[in-house]
């Protein structure tokens, strides 16, 4: 088991997504950084999609019920063991009864905002249609539907097996520093056209290209909301309600856009400017508030070809835990 | 959109978005469901999600050119027929008006009818299901009388129940759970949509009809 120490909200059980009950109306939920998710996961020998904490807010403690491997990816937050500085992105062994402690992401290295704490074996919440990930709104996934509080205790499958095969001691570079993507300095994603692109003024489009989008107070894993040039159709649109997706980029009447990011809802009724692709969502999902952020339009090629980069750091990734651990 | 012929675009590299031309109609929808079963069973789509006089096919991988699946889709919408799906029909009892019906002055503000009138109108229809979306176990409806339309709130409300009857735009619908909704809430159901450990978890599916009977109004 794992306790939850401190009083600070936010804190979610998140795996890789709820897929294939957009039918019910269930959005997918899932790891605001995916990549982090899974590079701790592999750190531990588990499935890349094991349950894992979402840590938002900071500082965060947690208590090791047993003997423990572990690994905190994402933000680099200053993690100490009782009182024993950690390397992020590295696995760990706690003993039982020592506590984790997540202190505020440092912006040195790399941007970040998000931490996760992965366990050998990963979380043993129980899978709701096909997923340990916390729905917010449906109040169902992750423990108990709902966000984590001081005395949850979270039970790791596989009683947190420490050592012999998955061993600890070994790390990865984390992707903000082998994949970095800036435009004048500024952390940028790129964006694919959505359908009502071109009913945009040229003037939005070029200021939605050229201009850095500042993440504001009202951003969270529902969708950010940014600030910056006002973005207007050429004419009113009429729009049907439609499927859509984490990273499409809504823009109601006020003219300033909203990210959906992974909590959002999967159906949307605003004009849509683009989609930030999903070789990308992890950089905005790391994007701290009061930060900024630019966009790079992108080819429907360009977006493959990302999509094979994250891929490739994966397998990578992979690989030099094997070898590190062989 | 409203073109003449069907919109294709791309939502990232996870998912397409096809939009039937045409004003909103029960038929083209029939189309679209009949759609979504064909192109849902294609290996590269994961789930093909119905929405209004549309279709989300949500991606299992991303194709490296999207020339082919664009030209399968337009065809197989082509020669694809209506599905009149036989739904059922589940009744739901609503208490208009009062405390649940926050919004009700507003529509008789917008609309000049009475409470009364908006009730009669309201609870008159059946209103077929169109889609699934929004929050889970939510329902789009067709088949509002337009006469009751009422433009959507200028600020949302942060959060109204589950179970709340409400009318946006020339749309009506019933919340599934607690949350924001920028439409007008003129009553109130005690049904539940959604129990993730039910199978499958929602009450309602596309094709199924929806009847509001007056349970009671308050004035």
């Amino acid at each position: 088991m794992i306790e939850i120490l401190s009083a600070s909200a936010l804190a979610t059980v998140q795996d890789l997504g709820r897929t294939g009950a957009l039918q019910w109306g269930v959005g997918t939920s899932g790891a605001m950084d995916p990549l982090a998710l899974a590079g701790g996961n592999i750190l531990l020998g588990n499935d890349e999609g094991a349950a894992a904490i979402e840590v938002p807010v900071f500082p965060f403690q947690v208590r090791f019920t047993e003997d423990c491997s572990f690994a905190v990816t994402g933000a680099d937050c200053a993690a100490r063991l009782d009182d024993m500085p950690l390397l992020p992105w590295w696995a760990h062994e706690a003993h039982a009864g020592q506590v984790l402690h997540l202190g505020l992401p440092r912006q040195g290295h790399w941007r970040a905002s998000r931490a996760y704490l992965c366990v050998a074996g990963g979380l043993d919440v129980p899978a709701v249609l096909g997923s340990r990930s916390t729905q917010l709104r449906g109040a169902f996934g992750g423990h108990e539907g709902r966000a984590l509080r001081q005395g949850d205790r979270l039970p790791v499958a596989g009683g947190c097996a420490v050592g012999g095969r998955r061993g600890t001691g070994h790390g990865l570079v984390p992707p903000a520093l082998s994949m970095p993507l800036q435009v004048d300095g500024v952390p940028a994603v790129r964006v694919l056209p959505a359908a009502e692109y071109t009913l945009f003024t040229d003037a939005s489009l070029a200021a939605f290209w050229s201009e850095p989008w500042k993440i504001t107070a009202q951003s969270d894993r529902y969708g950010y909301r940014l600030s910056g040039a006002r973005l207007e159709p050429k004419a009113d649109i009429e729009m049907r309600s439609h499927g859509i997706v984490p990273g499409v980029i809504q823009v109601p009447s006020g003219g300033q856009p909203i990210v959906q990011m992974r909590d959002a809802q999967p159906t949307g009724g605003y004009p849509k400017l683009g989609t930030v692709i999903d070789a990308d969502l992890w950089r905005l999902g790391q994007a701290p508030i009061g930060s900024h952020v630019r966009f790079i339009e992108a080819t429907w090629d360009e977006a493959v070809t990302a999509q094979d980069h994250a891929s490739r750091w994966l397998d990578e990734a992979r690989r030099l835990v094997e070898l590190q651990r062989s | 959109m409203t073109a003449d012929t069907p919109s294709f675009s791309v939502l990232g590299t996870s998912a397409l978005l096809f939009e039937a031309p045409g004003s909103t109609e029960l038929k083209t929808q029939q189309r679209i469901w009949a759609l979504a079963a064909e192109v849902g069973a294609w290996p590269e789509v994961r789930e093909a999600v119905p929405g209004m006089n549309n279709l989300m096919l949500s991606l299992a991988h991303t194709p490296r050119h999207l020339g082919d699946i664009e030209a399968r889709l337009r065809s197989a919408w082509a020669d694809i027929h209506a599905l009149p799906l036989q739904g059922r029909l589940v009744e739901l009892p609503v208490v208009y008006g009062g405390a649940a019906g926050p919004h009700m002055a507003d529509v008789v503000g917008h609309t000049g009818l009475t409470v009364d009138e908006i009730v009669e109108r309201h609870s008159s229809p059946l209103y077929p299901v169109y889609a699934l979306g929004s929050h889970p176990g939510y329902c789009y409806l067709g088949g509002m009388d337009p006469r009751i339309a009422t433009p959507r709130r200028r600020v949302p409300v942060l959060s109204i129940p589950g179970g709340a009857v409400s009318i946006g735009g020339s749309q009506t619908g019933v919340s599934a759970s607690d949350g924001p909704s920028g439409w007008n809430t003129i009553g109130s159901t005690a049904m539940c949509f959604f129990d993730p450990k039910r199978h499958p978890p929602a009450l309602l599916q596309p094709g199924d009809t929806i009847r509001f009977l007056v349970e009671k109004v308050i004035r």
